[in-house]
């Protein structure tokens, strides 16, 4: 909870930050509508050769691009930001400003600094996941829960990907273009993972995890998902969250500062 | 003319230099690029075997081969000053190359190809792993390779001086990004990047005939693949030329006024 508190306190810094440049407002929103578009045309022109995509209707793709763009406007509103801004702290000596903070050292580096342009991204795909649902009728309690389950599940490995590349900067300098590789391969995930020969669906489940991130959520609005699948997911989350836990404590330890 | 050929000699061999410092990072890039081109290739393949094995003519080793030349003519005539020119306008550098003797186009224009010098024989090797990887059948002629270097060579051209007049829209809007965001998705469609022009709805092709993006990416790789024949191909190549006209007039004229917005730190 106070997790939760600190990051909307941090939330607000960013967009009132962001309020100065009012002019911006309006380019920011066109090109958050310009990635909606090129998805939406993307689909128009695949549907229009057919009404089934390996098995995905018009609403369950509708969905994957709805659960695409809001877990990739999440990772660009705290993850994206606040994992680059580590790198350059780790580099600069900066980094000590966040350990002499009382809170948790983890927690102020991965929500510290917000992108708040990419609230817009949330929205989008918020409502694009809400209208394939009202298309599809019924939504059960129960279907919308493991939907959330799924998504924040989705949500803590895409976190500690990231986390565990940044802190990797502990060791290695430099590792920044590799964050531009998990941008191209995040591309992938609009479409349905089984659309992929097996290298790629493999490189898209374990080396970049956005299959469990995208995918799985999407699954959950056609009724495809498995109670195992749920409950791997959550596994998998608990493991990569404690795994990157460690990580960050190992290369603190590793961790010199500006002064010393 | 000789005066120019020095120049651009000189600045291949700066620019050369300047890219080679950084090899892992470029390599990294290129490996990136061919995600694309494989998502494409995934979706339409579904498609295709939804359909029953084909979509209007293409099969699915067909958009293999088709997606296979697009990533190479797409690396062949990319150019990035979009990505560049706004801040060296906000931050005035701008003005340290209108200083030079030579019009600053020719620094890009050694730049881009100091850079494609570089990154060619991996794209190339990527375009062998994934003809392999996804059985796409190239059947070539000796016309239709030189019929397709034409056609490269004037899309390159044709791009790079489109894209670096959509580059000079920065005079007057500061920030870019925005707006190259428009311009990159309009490409993605009206070129064929995303999909052969033969499988997208009508009225997106027939926006596409209208506009010159069709001619810097997918017309090369239709030449290569013999797709229309050879009349088709030669008046491909003329429309070609006709937007190169147009687009230089324009970028001359865009240029002025722009230089007349300009004004530098200092002034």
């Amino acid at each position: 909870m106070r997790a939760l508190g600190l990051a909307l306190r941090f939330l607000w810094i960013g967009v009132a930050g962001q309020m100065q440049y009012r002019a911006n407002f309006v380019a920011q929103l066109a090109r958050s509508l310009v990635g909606l578009a090129l998805g939406l045309a993307g689909l128009g022109v695949v549907l229009s050769n057919t009404p089934v995509l390996a098995g995905w209707r018009a609403r369950d793709l509708l969905a994957l691009l709805g659960v695409y763009t809001l877990v990739g406007g999440v990772i660009g509103l705290f993850v994206r930001p606040s994992m680059q801004a580590l790198m350059r702290d780790v580099h600069l000596g900066r980094l000590d400003f966040a350990l002499v903070l009382p809170e948790d050292a983890q927690l102020v580096a991965s929500v510290g600094r917000v992108n708040a342009w990419s609230l817009f991204d949330v929205a989008l795909g918020l409502g694009m996941i809400g209208y394939s649902a009202l298309a599809t009728g019924h939504m059960g309690i129960l279907q919308v829960l493991t939907l959330v389950v799924t998504l924040l599940a989705g949500l803590a490995v895409v976190y500690s990907f990231w986390l565990a590349l940044a802190c990797s900067s502990f060791w290695l300098l430099k590792v920044e273009n590799v964050l531009l590789v998990f941008d191209d391969l995040y591309e992938a995930a609009r479409w349905p993972l089984s659309i992929y020969p097996g290298w790629l669906r493999w490189a898209l489940t374990l080396l970049v995890p956005v299959a469990l991130a995208v995918t799985f959520p999407a699954q959950t609005l056609r009724g495809q998902l498995g109670w195992w699948q749920v409950t791997g997911a959550v596994a998998a989350a608990s493991v990569s969250l404690w795994l990157s836990r460690r990580l960050w404590l190992a290369g603190l330890r590793r961790y010199s500062g500006a002064s010393s | 003319m000789i005066a120019l050929a020095g120049v651009y000699l000189a600045q291949l061999r700066v620019h050369l230099a300047s890219q080679l410092q950084y090899r892992a990072a470029l390599l990294l890039y290129q490996l990136s690029a061919v995600v694309e081109p494989v998502v494409s290739l995934a979706v339409w393949s579904a498609v295709a075997s939804a359909r029953g094995g084909e979509v209007r003519g293409y099969a699915a080793r067909d958009f293999a081969a088709y997606f296979v030349v697009v990533m190479v003519v797409n690396h062949l005539t990319r150019t990035w000053t979009m990505n560049e020119f706004d801040s060296r306008i906000a931050e005035g550098t701008l003005s340290l190359s209108l200083l030079l003797p030579a019009h600053p186009i020719h620094n890009d224009v050694s730049d881009n190809l100091a850079s494609k010098l570089i990154t060619a024989p991996v794209v190339w090797a990527l375009a062998g792993v994934l003809s392999v990887g996804f059985g796409a059948v190239f059947d070539l002629s000796a016309r239709r390779v030189a019929l397709f270097a034409l056609a490269a060579l004037l899309a390159f051209v044709l791009r790079f001086a489109l894209e670096w007049m959509v580059a000079l829209l920065a005079f007057w809007t500061t920030r870019s990004s925005a707006f190259n965001g428009l311009y990159l998705t309009a490409l993605l469609f009206l070129s064929g990047q995303f999909a052969p022009l033969g499988v997208v709805p009508v009225p997106l092709r027939e926006v596409a005939d209208l506009l010159p993006f069709r001619w810097m990416i997918s017309f090369p790789a239709d030449v290569l693949l013999g797709r229309g024949g050879v009349s088709w191909a030669l008046r491909g190549l003329g429309a070609q030329c006709l937007w190169l006209a147009v687009v230089v007039m324009l970028l001359a004229v865009v240029w002025r006024l722009g230089l007349r917005r300009y004004t530098a730190v200092g002034s």
